[in-house]
């Protein structure tokens, strides 16, 4: 499987997303700047964690609005994989690739930490290498991932089985509704979450429980 | 033309600045504070004297740019 990364000034997290999908898929991404109107043909496009913009104005707000986040609309739009992690999912949601908003966290304070997920939706191309109901472990670092959604938009994101990672109860570390880290779109194609999967896939990361989602996205074993 | 834009998160939006505020306000020994909401102030220097173009124009930014229509309301106001 092909997969690119998305680069931008400000983030920081693109090396451990390129290592992680390299080592599992055993073949390393593009890489695409943000002034790129074009995105090769790739299985995957990842947009990493960092601080893009330096989070000027809201977080992702800038970078969303890059020529590469058209070319990533439309890809997404031909049933491109995408997936944010971090900003990553800041971005997307600023771009409209998905729905509601990333807040500031309810303790004010920026958490570095880790939590339990609770994996609720695992018919995803995705989440299928975990099962429904499965809680793993995964690190999160972050200033604002407290989500929210008006309550329209959040009734359909529920019904619709949009939410696909959730803190374990009692490891809400931003005061996030419904306990929400990760979501969807309707579509089964865009995903963006808070934690750092990639950051806790080798047994020198202290566990390898974010393993199973770039080996289930990569279509190979975990 | 000079023009102000405010942006302000949307009733039923939490705000845990808003709340900070207003707990450091009472430490600072201001009573009676009912709630503190925080937003933002863009002050936007346009060319030329169109006001009614002026102000599609900026409207139009606020849509694009300067809120987050998901959490946030804009106002615009020409100076």
């Amino acid at each position: 499987m092909k997969s690119a990364v998305v680069l931008l000034p400000g983030l920081n997290r693109d090396r451990d997303m390129i290592a992680a999908l390299t080592k599992i898929s055993g073949v390393e991404p593009q890489t695409v700047w943000q002034t790129d109107t074009e995105v090769p043909d790739v299985d995957l496009i990842v947009i990493p964690g960092g601080f893009s913009y330096g989070d000027y104005l809201r977080c992702g707000a800038i970078a969303a609005r890059m020529p590469v986040m058209q070319a990533i609309r439309e890809k997404a739009n031909k049933g491109v994989m995408v997936m944010g992690v971090c900003n990553g999912f800041q971005i997307l949601l600023e771009a409209g690739l998905l729905p509601g908003a990333l807040m500031r966290n309810a303790s004010l304070k920026f958490v570095c930490r880790q939590v339990k997920l609770e994996i609720t939706n695992a018919n995803t191309p995705f989440t299928r290498g975990y099962s429904h109901g499965q809680i793993i472990s995964s690190p999160v670092a972050h200033h604002d991932g407290n989500y929210f959604a008006d309550a329209e938009t959040l009734a359909r994101v529920e019904g619709e089985g949009q939410v696909v990672f959730r803190y374990a109860e009692g490891t809400n570390p931003n005061g996030s509704i419904n306990n929400i880290a990760g979501i969807i779109n309707k579509q089964g194609n865009v995903l963006g979450l808070m934690p750092h999967p990639e950051n806790l896939i080798e047994a020198a990361h202290g566990g390898t429980d974010g393993r199973a989602l770039f080996a289930g996205i990569l279509g190979v074993a975990a | 033309m000079k023009a102000r834009v405010t942006v302000t998160l949307k009733n039923g939006v939490l705000d845990p600045q808003g709340k900070a505020i207003v707990g450091a306000l009472g430490s600072l020994g201001f009573d009676g504070i009912g709630s503190v909401r925080q937003g933002k102030v863009f002050d936007v220097e346009l060319d030329g004297s169109d006001k009614a173009g002026a102000e599609t124009k900026l409207k139009a930014m606020c849509e694009q740019l300067l809120a987050n229509t998901v959490i946030e309301d804009y106002s615009v106001e020409l100076l």
